[in-house]
């Protein structure tokens, strides 16, 4: 047993080279247990990398993985009885039942047979799959093989999930059964790394780590990462949206402008000044426009104000 | 290692091999095909080729040989040419596959106890055909000029010996017992049908392991790669026995080919060769991502080894390097064993180098192969 206060995964340094590219350089971090640690960044940024070698399954070229006292990197084989990874894309036998597939992950795992039956039946009802256990995996909607993914995942009563982008391409039913499942696990003391692609499903992470090109750019609570984002976020809602978005871009005093639904939300470094100048501009450009609210920005605000600030540096 | 993992993986294959339907249709069906495509026709023997002839000589003679060509089944006499121009017309418009020309003068030598040259022309595009056809038409001129001399001995008891032949004869052995042939292929036929058939199910099994994401799933469980390999190739190294049992029975039942040796030993020999086929069929699932780059990669790896096995090249007749790299090929190996348990019936004291050599290849490869195995997992 580790002691409260003490990380249950510390990553310190961690480096992964390909030929011709730095996958992830010099990644530290520590995740507490108990959390919900998310991974956020852009295609490519090594979400999945780090992910693997948390995992055991990939070799770093340098740094340290802890997980409780169990060096990853030196063992992986006493790492992996205790956690659980979901790869981006899981593997399910689509040959075999929803049911064959628990029972074959259970085996793997060496959980006993009773245990495995007591531990199935809640599972299947948190994912609503219970009326599907016999049937293949294959004819399963995609929502469903990545709960089921899930499922094979937990059956071995995991200390850490590893969950590259589990919900990719997972319809919203699905999406909000998947979460429910994450929250309850929490409580009862599991540590949880995803990584994903919905913004929506960042905000819900206890914290958030923003990679970049192999870099771990920004590491805190999704909250304390709104605030450090320079200026004041507008949302604008116009019918001509890209009129509008050409119009803001590089006056002074904005310092990004990105497109959303029904308009564009820019952020600029003095709200009270700057709000009626560009309510002036606008009227006098003829562009249509509503009024221009202050809002509080979302995680996709945030980084594409962080990253754009790093470029701009 | 645990025992039960390893089962784990073998049932869960099992039951994904059940629920395959197309796998009953390709495990049964192309062997069955094959077997019988090499019992019928690559026997090496050939019927009614189809044949015209030019007689300029008009005698007893040359009629008597003519006759020999129509009465044999070997040939099909399409065309009686009455003059050279209609010999290459014919074998122009390929209504004839050979000529024979019979020139004046034939009937001439013969009696004064000469050699009498009897001209043939081939349609070369089917030089298969046309060799094996010279073959036969060797054997009619030979036992022509046999039947031919002991004919005029007796006619002519005190005239001079004559001691001429129409035609030098060539290979007899091989042509004249026509089944030889086939008894030679179709033990032959298992062994390649073997070595193609698990190479493919294996590799194109872990690729798409690969190609689906379940083997990068499987190995974040705590089962060792060598567990994995043992639960998954187990399936199909019974599917090769399998096999072997399907075709040699085709073989024996439906086209009488003897099986004289000992079951035990063929046994034998199929499992070591069995350990070399799915090895190969691992590596190669280690050298590709998809199952698109397994095929390709098949074709390219069990070709060469289909043809420097000594199954329808005799390997003495290969270039020094190739019959050297012949010796790493476990085919031949047991192209040796399962002719001489079929055919000769010979048993471990003859077989055993073949035996020790096979074994050795396979624990070879199968040791690169888990190795290389661990490795693309990275
Ligand atoms: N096996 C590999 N061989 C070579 N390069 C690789 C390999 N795996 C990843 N990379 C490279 O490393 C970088 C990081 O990849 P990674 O898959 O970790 O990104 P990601 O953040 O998961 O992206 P995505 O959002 O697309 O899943 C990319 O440039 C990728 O091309
Ligand atoms: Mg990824």
């Amino acid at each position: 047993m580790s002691a409260p206060d003490k990380p249950k995964i510390r990553v310190a340094g961690l480096t992964k080279r390909f030929v011709g590219t730095t996958a992830v350089e010099g990644a530290t971090f520590d995740i507490a247990r108990g959390e919900i640690f998310g991974l956020v960044g852009p295609d490519g940024a090594g979400k999945t990398t780090v992910m693997r070698m948390l995992a055991g399954v990939m070799r770093p070229d340098a740094g340290s993985i802890e997980i409780d006292d169990v060096d990853v990197v030196a063992d992986p084989e006493q790492a992996k009885l205790h956690l659980s990874y979901m790869p981006q894309r899981f593997g399910l036998y689509e040959d075999l039942t929803v049911d064959e597939n628990i029972r074959f992950y259970a085996d793997l795992f060496e959980v006993p047979r009773k245990l495995r039956d007591e531990r199935t039946g809640p599972l299947l009802a948190a994912s609503n799959m219970e009326a599907f256990r016999r049937r293949l995996a294959g004819q399963l909607s995609g929502g469903m093989k990545q709960k089921l993914g899930l499922i094979c995942s937990l059956i071995h009563t995991p200390q850490v999930l590893l969950l590259d982008e589990p919900t990719t391409g997972v319809d919203p039913v699905s999406r909000r059964d998947f979460w429910r499942i994450l929250y309850s696990l929490r409580e009862s003391g599991v540590t949880i790394l995803i990584s994903t692609a919905y913004l929506d499903e960042a905000e819900r992470c206890t914290r958030l780590a923003l990679f970049h090109e192999g870099r771990l750019r920004y590491c805190d609570t999704p909250k304390r990462l709104k605030a450090l984002m320079p200026g004041t976020l507008l949302a604008i809602t116009s019918t001509a949206a890209r009129d509008l978005h050409k119009a803001l871009l590089g006056r002074d005093g904005v310092m990004s402008v990105m497109l959303v639904g029904d308009g564009v939300h820019a952020v600029v470094d003095d709200a009270d000044r700057r709000v009626p100048e560009l309510s002036a501009a606008l009227d006098a450009g003829k562009i249509p426009h509503g009024e221009l609210v202050r809002v509080t920005p979302s995680i996709e605000d945030l980084f594409v104000g962080l990253l754009k600030d790093e470029h701009a540096s | 290692m645990t025992f039960a993992r390893i089962l784990q993986v073998f049932k869960k294959e099992m039951i994904e091999l059940r629920r395959d339907k197309w796998a009953r249709f390709r495990l049964v069906i192309p062997p069955i095909i094959q077997i019988l495509v090499f019992g019928y026709a690559a026997t090496f023997e050939v019927f009614g080729v189809s044949t015209a002839v030019l007689d300029l000589d008009h005698t007893q003679e040359s009629r008597d040989l003519v006759s020999r060509f129509v009465y044999s089944d070997r040939f099909q006499i399409v065309k009686i040419a009455r003059n050279q121009q209609e010999i290459v017309d014919g074998i122009d418009d390929s209504d004839a596959a050979i000529a024979i020309v019979i020139h004046p003068g034939f009937a001439q030598l013969l009696r004064k106890g000469q050699t009498a040259p009897v001209q043939v022309i081939v349609d070369g595009t089917n030089s298969n055909t046309a060799l094996i056809a010279l073959g036969y038409m060797n054997e009619i001129a030979a036992t022509f000029s046999r039947d031919y001399m002991t004919d005029h001995l007796q006619r002519t008891r005190d005239g001079p010996p004559l001691r001429g032949a129409l035609v030098t004869l060539e290979q007899r052995p091989w042509y004249n017992s026509g089944l030889n042939s086939r008894w030679f292929f179709v033990p032959g036929v298992i062994g390649t049908l073997v070595l193609t058939m698990i190479v493919n199910l294996t590799s194109f099994a872990i690729v798409r392991e690969r190609e689906v994401g379940t083997l990068e799933q499987i190995m974040v469980t705590p089962i060792q790669p060598v567990e994995f390999i043992l639960g998954k190739t187990f399936p199909f190294f019974l599917i090769g026995l399998g096999e072997v049992v399907l075709i040699a029975g085709v073989g024996t039942l439906w086209f009488g080919i003897p099986f004289v040796g000992n079951p035990l030993v063929l046994l034998l020999g199929t499992s070591l060769f069995l350990l070399s086929t799915l090895a190969i069929g691992l590596l190669i699932s280690t050298l590709c991502m998809t199952q698109q780059q397994a095929f390709a990669t098949n074709f390219f790896v069990v070709n060469p080894l289909f043809t420097l096995s000594g199954f329808s090249f005799p390997i003495t007749s290969m270039p020094t390097v190739l019959q050297w790299l012949s010796y790493l090929n476990p085919l031949r190996y047991y192209l040796v064993i399962i002719r001489a348990t079929f055919l000769k019936g010979v048993g471990l004291s003859v077989l055993w180098p073949d035996m020790l050599a096979l074994a050795a290849i396979g624990s070879t490869l199968l040791a690169v192969s888990i190795l290389r195995f661990r490795k693309s997992l990275d």
